[in-house]
């Protein structure tokens, strides 16, 4: 046993940390580590989504009415943003990989601004909630939850127009739940972003390449999965109402 | 027993190979993290016993004489908040686990050491902004900050001392992250998953447990924060909320959390009577799967919290069969280290004595865990003593005592020192006998109908008192116990005689590298070709596995 291994003495890669055997042990474990955050994410989140389960089945009307109070055309968008962002990660990482530090730096760059571009829409929707009194609780002090409710025949887009059996009490703890949901994946996405200008100033250095592209690609992980929670987010926040109402009759 | 030499170690070790304060705050060695964590989970624990003490002292009699009702309710809450979150959580995986996991397998280190140094910091940053929610006014809500006491009514530092656990379950979360990746890749060649030492097994599937629970109290924690900051109505009725939801998500990982605690220590208690029965384990692959049977049974049980809190009598009914069925892979163990010793050529040192003490008491704690997981027994006995002994028989018969029992096996490894047998013994035997007699009356109290968090009992039932003068007896037995070790162990560090590098002539691959081990741990990289508690026949007596018989011949 007291043999040691003969590891190929072959010239160290300047990335490769002195408690690893080699390359190859050191990505597989980036790797998994990054995998096994993602699973704590999505406990993390997870607790949410069992509110906002039950939630909805006591109080669909309410969800009904407050979802369909979301802007559907900006929350689409605003998909198609994150969708095109997770593909300009994936060839950032595909590109590292085989050695184009240009296209890398390129690719990087354009997942930030999209980025940004989601972060942008996300805060008009926020202003628009402002707006219509619709912030939650004491969340914005001197401002509280307060929106115009519609008399049956006002069209107006920034009254709450109820579903019959909702409440606007019931209504809050929709709103309370949206922004908790879309609060918490937006401060992952400035995360994110951070994450990306880091690896873009470190590809820039020229860190990376095809012998050493772990960081790039857990930091892709990472993106893709802020991308997927918003995939869920989407229908269960803006396309609800829709869907509830059909219920409803 | 024969000392089996080995080639003399190196001058350097882990703990001289740097001095000074920067060389340990700042240091990536997953040994010095141990020994940072070591400290100040000690310093936590001392805090919570103080806590213990000063809540035996108050029940000593049934007038209320020593602290006011507020008092209590803060002292009670801070006891439970400090030892949970701060000491039983983090005590084996952070110290022990650190420090062991990766010479067992076979690593420089574990897969990602400023991680685990991160890890050390937000537990020290949770730690402090909870001192800091103790010393401004305290908290009063029980360790469980139930809503809608939490949220409304208490006007305690709440919110502070949420934050300090919020952030402290992020240290958790990493630890537990880097033991599994750790032991996924960085394992040595020939180290073969069926080849892990037990305790390996066990911490990984706490690890899991950290992982898939904490973050759910952590957002769990987060909301109780914002409902009391801001009124956002999640957990209150009147905005259409519910308070049992809280319950839901707390104790979802708040009982898998009682796991996090007493797997760990399952894990040394296996080495142990492997080692000092020097028999392979009975059942090795029973006695690791069933670690993860417990895991994963673990997250299936929280409903037995709400037996009481208006859970569906059906919900009561299934969650009440699946608490019954995590008592099967924890008896398998039982049953399997008791196998073990059947026959085994064991020695009664002082980790032997923490072991069997574990086996005892854990027995007592899981079957009376039984009695609460009934539904008809458990209404009776909820929120009583009946209550609190159980779970301290599992905290700290079983944590503790695996803790404590874990840190003599490898003080020598950890120290470079042997600490004085006779003083470990008889300090063994006085926790044993202060533990007992601390909660055996709760057990009694609690059944008679004594509700726990109260700081006052009727003064005319005498059988009350007595029970209550017996347990604050044992608890200041347990008290003196424990600070007998605290002393010696501090004092051998200097003075104990020099350890060899397998003073216990074991064949694990922590024992086959220096005491204490050099900043590598492994000079070469280990080749592992043996199964874990692998003894020599008895005619070998001068070599204790497989490994020291290969090397004789070469």
């Amino acid at each position: 046993m007291t043999e040691g291994i003969a590891t190929t003495h072959e010239e160290h890669h300047a990335g490769l940390q002195h408690h690893f055997e080699n390359m190859e042990q050191q990505r597989e474990a980036s790797t998994l580590g990054m995998w096994v955050f993602l699973v704590t994410e999505i406990m993390f989140f997870g607790g949410l989504f069992l509110a906002y389960t039950i939630y909805r089945y006591q109080y669909p009307a309410a969800f009904a009415t407050a979802s369909n109070h979301l802007d559907i055309t900006l929350g689409a968008i605003n998909t198609a943003v994150l969708i095109v962002s997770s593909f300009t990660m994936a060839m950032a990482v595909y590109s590292t990989q085989v050695g184009k530090q240009r296209v890398t730096i390129i690719c990087l760059i354009l997942t930030m601004i999209l980025g940004a571009t989601f972060l942008g829409i996300k805060a008009v929707e926020y202003r628009d909630k402002y707006r219509d009194h619709l912030i939650p609780g004491q969340l914005i002090p001197g401002r509280p939850f307060n929106p115009e409710v519609a008399k049956p025949g006002d069209a107006d887009p920034h009254k709450l127009h109820l579903v019959e059996g909702a409440t606007v009490r019931n209504v809050e703890l929709f709103y309370w739940i949206y922004f908790a949901m879309t609060g918490l994946h937006a401060l992952h996405m400035i995360i994110g972003i951070g994450i990306m200008l880091v690896m873009t100033i470190m590809a820039w250095r020229g860190r990376y390449g095809p012998e050493y592209f772990a960081p790039i690609e857990v930091s892709g992980l990472y993106w893709h999965f802020v991308d997927i929670v918003w995939i869920f987010l989407f229908p269960l926040l803006y396309l609800l109402g829709r869907h509830l109402e059909g219920h409803l009759g | 027993m024969e000392e089996f030499t080995i080639p003399k170690p190196p001058r350097t070790n882990y703990l001289n190979a740097e001095y000074g304060l920067k060389s340990w705050l700042l240091t990536r060695d997953h040994k010095r993290i141990a020994l940072l964590y070591l400290g100040a989970i000690s310093f936590f624990f001392f805090i919570g016993s103080l806590y213990a003490m000063a809540i035996r002292l108050e029940l000593l009699t049934p007038q209320g004489d020593l602290v006011q009702s507020s008092t209590y309710n803060k002292m009670f809450t801070q006891h439970g908040i400090i030892m949970v979150f701060f000491f039983l959580i983090p005590s084996i995986p952070a110290t022990l686990g650190n420090f062991l996991i990766p010479m067992m397998i076979g690593a420089k280190d574990l897969a990602f050491p400023r991680i685990n140094l991160l890890s050390w910091y937000i537990y020290i940053a949770g730690g402090i902004i909870t001192i800091y929610a103790l010393l401004a006014g305290g908290v009063d809500t029980g360790w469980t900050f139930y809503v809608p006491y939490s949220t409304t009514f208490s006007n305690s530092y709440v919110i502070a001392a949420g934050l300090g656990i919020f952030i402290n379950g992020f240290s958790s979360i990493l630890t537990g992250l880097n033991f599994i990746v750790t032991i996924h890749t960085m394992r040595a060649p020939g180290m073969t998953w069926y080849r892990l030492p037990l305790f390996v097994w066990s911490h990984y599937a706490t690890s899991l447990i950290m992982i898939l629970g904490t973050p759910v109290i952590a957002i769990t924690i987060l909301l109780v924060a914002l409902e009391r900051l801001a009124h956002i109505g999640i957990f209150d009725p009147a905005a259409g909320g519910d308070p049992i939801l809280f319950q839901h998500l707390f104790w979802f990982y708040s009982h898998p959390a009682v796991y996090i605690m007493v797997l760990p220590a399952m894990g040394v208690v296996s080495e142990l009577i492997a080692n000092f029965s020097r028999k392979n384990i009975f059942g090795y692959k029973f006695v690791a799967f069933s670690s993860l049977a417990i895991a994963v049974f673990g997250f299936l049980v929280w409903g037995h919290h709400l037996f009481v809190a208006s859970q569906s009598v059906y919900a009561g009914m299934i969650f009440s069969f699946l608490s019954f069925a995590v008592a099967i892979p924890s008896a398998i163990k039982v049953f399997n280290w008791t196998a073990t010793l059947y026959k085994g050529s064991i020695s009664y040192d002082t980790p032997m004595l923490y072991a069997l003490g574990f086996i005892g008491l854990f027995t007592l704690g899981g079957m009376t865990g039984l009695f609460l997981a009934s539904l008809a027994v458990d209404v009776h006995v909820s929120d009583t003593y009946f209550v609190v002994a159980h779970f301290h028989y599992i905290m700290v018969g079983g944590a503790l005592f695996g803790y404590l029992g874990g840190l003599h096996y490898w003080w020598p490894k950890i120290s470079g020192r042997m600490y004085p047998e006779g003083w470990g013994r008889f300090s063994a035997l006085v926790i044993y006998v202060g533990f007992n007699l601390t909660f055996l009356p709760q057990f009694v109290l609690g059944y008679m109908g004594m509700p726990r968090r109260y700081h006052t009992y009727p003064a005319d039932l005498v059988s009350w008192q007595v029970l209550h003068v017996l347990s604050t007896a044992g608890a200041s037995i347990l008290g003196v116990g424990l600070l007998i070790p605290l002393f010696y162990l501090v004092w051998s560090m200097r003075y104990g005689p020099i350890a060899a590098a397998n003073p216990w002539n074991l064949p694990g691959l922590e024992w086959q590298t220096a005491s204490p081990p050099p900043t590598e741990n492994f000079l070469v990289t280990p080749v592992v070709t043996h199964e874990a508690y692998e003894f020599a026949p008895p005619e070998h007596t001068k070599v204790v596995g497989k490994f020291e018989r290969e090397r004789v011949q070469k």
